[in-house]
């Protein structure tokens, strides 16, 4: 078969192979699918295309074009939760050759739809086909780093989910700079940046779908004995993909997960107003951007700094930290409003967002220690629906009580106070859903010749 | 060149990273260029 090097079969590790080729394969990924941060450079252009110098009647409104990175992240959790078995059975390879095709595809079929103006067409490439590639690159390396790096599985993760977070850094200044070199006086060169962003971004993912491994069957690092019995919180065994459906562990961690996204990222959608508003005359349009940039490299720092911590702390201890410190700041960010300190205001919300970037890659750790690696990448990608649930959750939440507390003649610089009270108690709540979790019970685990196992290709 | 038959080289070590950590190195770059205008 033309395409067999891309079976599990042919990417298992030969003796010798150097288990550190593996996170410059999962970045490969990670740092382009993290584009989706930065869809956003897009849409000012994209309300141009007719009128090229400012908006003409025809041209898109931003109302239109917000629901492609939303139909994005929709099928990002709908595609990881429908195809995470395909990935988990099929390989990495296989999984970063097809997420890198669906991500290209769909940058290229926006392409199309920016040549014909046809907004549908970038609904259906960019949010249908792009969302599916967002889904599957972003699960596809996560179980294969678990598996090389059984010692720290959290910076493992962590490495290639803050890949995740610096793919928009990338993808932000490229895209401006593409556009203005393919600009000219009769178009803004949107198309010919998605065609170009779609061909570098389909060689990244393909040099890292040809350089990823999986271990072969007993590989053990150098050094390292696995821990004979099973720790309180960390399990030796294995539970089916859909077995961990029926546990209250799953359902527990899927609302951690949801929370404390929740709570970062209407902050993230609104960080540039919020600043303005909460300081007016004291903080300026450029340096409100300036403070964006900064959560940013924060929300990256914190995926490595958080699940590599969690590997000395533990997951369920690291969860505390994000829900009891983010609780203690979100009361807090009011008053900073209050005596004006914009100081402690940027430093709450760095150390907030270093949580929320930690949140997501902290967990598939914390998925690996409750229901062990065979299919943790499968479990993981049926997880990431709580990242679509709170993508609509949070801005909702952040929006809507901001303009209810303007309608009702709170002053703008004090809008936000009660949405912080909000995201503190959502955050509580998350405390004690975290509070919760126990060791999954062992009804629950693979036994020994299990058809279901034995119809898996391992 | 040794293949994964024989290992990994150290040449194929680095020129992972390096292919990543480019690429990576320059956005942060850039983004921190931004962030430092919050503080002038």
């Amino acid at each position: 078969m033309a395409l067999s090097f891309l079976d599990r079969e042919r990417t298992v590790a030969k003796p010798g192979f150097n288990r550190w080729m593996v996170p410059p394969a999962a970045l490969c990924m990670h740092l382009c699918i993290g584009q989706a941060y930065a869809f956003s450079v897009f849409n000012l252009p994209m309300t141009k295309l007719l009128g090229i110098t400012k908006s003409a009647p025809d041209d898109w409104k931003l109302t239109e074009l917000g629901w492609i990175f939303s139909i994005a992240i929709v099928f990002l959790g709908l595609s990881a939760a429908v195809f995470g078995r395909w990935v988990e059975e099929g390989g990495p390879r296989k999984a970063m050759f097809t997420a890198g095709l669906c991500w290209t595809l769909g940058f290229l079929v926006s392409a199309l739809g920016v040549y014909g103006h046809q907004l549908w067409l970038i609904y259906l490439g960019y949010g249908v086909l792009g969302g599916i590639g967002l889904g599957i690159g972003y699960i596809s390396p996560v179980s294969t780093l678990i598996k090389w790096f059984p010692d720290r599985p959290g910076m493992a993760t962590g490495m290639a989910i803050m890949g995740f977070g610096g793919g928009a850094f990338i993808a932000s200044p490229l895209s401006v700079w593409l556009m203005q070199k393919f600009a000219t006086p009769t178009h803004v060169g949107v198309a010919e940046t998605f065609i170009a962003m779609g061909l570098i971004y389909l060689c990244f993912t393909w040099v890292g779908a040809a350089i990823v491994r999986v271990p072969a069957p007993g590989w053990r690092p150098a050094g390292y004995t696995p821990p004979v019995q099973a720790q309180k919180l960390i399990t030796t065994n294995d539970v089916f993909v859909y077995d961990a459906l029926k546990t209250p562990q799953f359902w527990l961690i899927w609302w951690v997960l949801c929370l404390n996204v929740t709570a970062g990222i209407g902050v993230l959608g609104q960080a540039s107003a919020m600043t303005q508003e909460m300081f007016p005359g004291k903080v300026t349009p450029v340096a409100a951007a300036g403070f964006v940039g900064l959560l940013s490299l924060f929300n990256m720092g914190g995926r490595f700094f958080w699940a590599s911590i969690s590997d000395m702390i533990g997951r369920k201890n690291t969860y505390f930290c994000f829900f009891a410190i983010g609780t203690v700041l979100y009361i807090l960010v009011p008053q900073t409003g209050l005596i004006g300190s914009v100081a402690l205001f940027v430093a709450c919300f760095c150390v907030i967002i270093s949580m929320y970037g930690g949140g997501f890659s902290t967990v598939p750790a914390y998925l690996k220690d409750m229901f062990g690696t065979r299919y943790v990448g499968a479990i993981h990608g049926m997880l990431l629906t709580a990242w679509s649930a709170a993508g609509i959750l949070g801005p909702v939440l952040v929006n809507y009580i901001r303009e209810y507390q303007i309608n009702n003649g709170v002053p703008k610089a004090q809008a936000y106070n009660t949405t912080m009270y909000i995201m503190a108690g959502l955050l509580v709540i998350g405390l004690i859903c975290n509070a919760l979790v126990r060791a999954v019970h062992e009804r629950h685990h693979l036994k020994a010749g299990d058809a279901r196992v034995a119809a898996a290709r391992t | 060149m040794a293949n994964d038959q024989n290992g990994t080289t150290t040449l194929q070590l680095a020129a992972a990273w390096i292919f990543v950590g480019i690429p990576l190195l320059w956005g942060v770059l850039e983004t921190l260029g931004n962030a430092m205008k919050l503080f002038q």
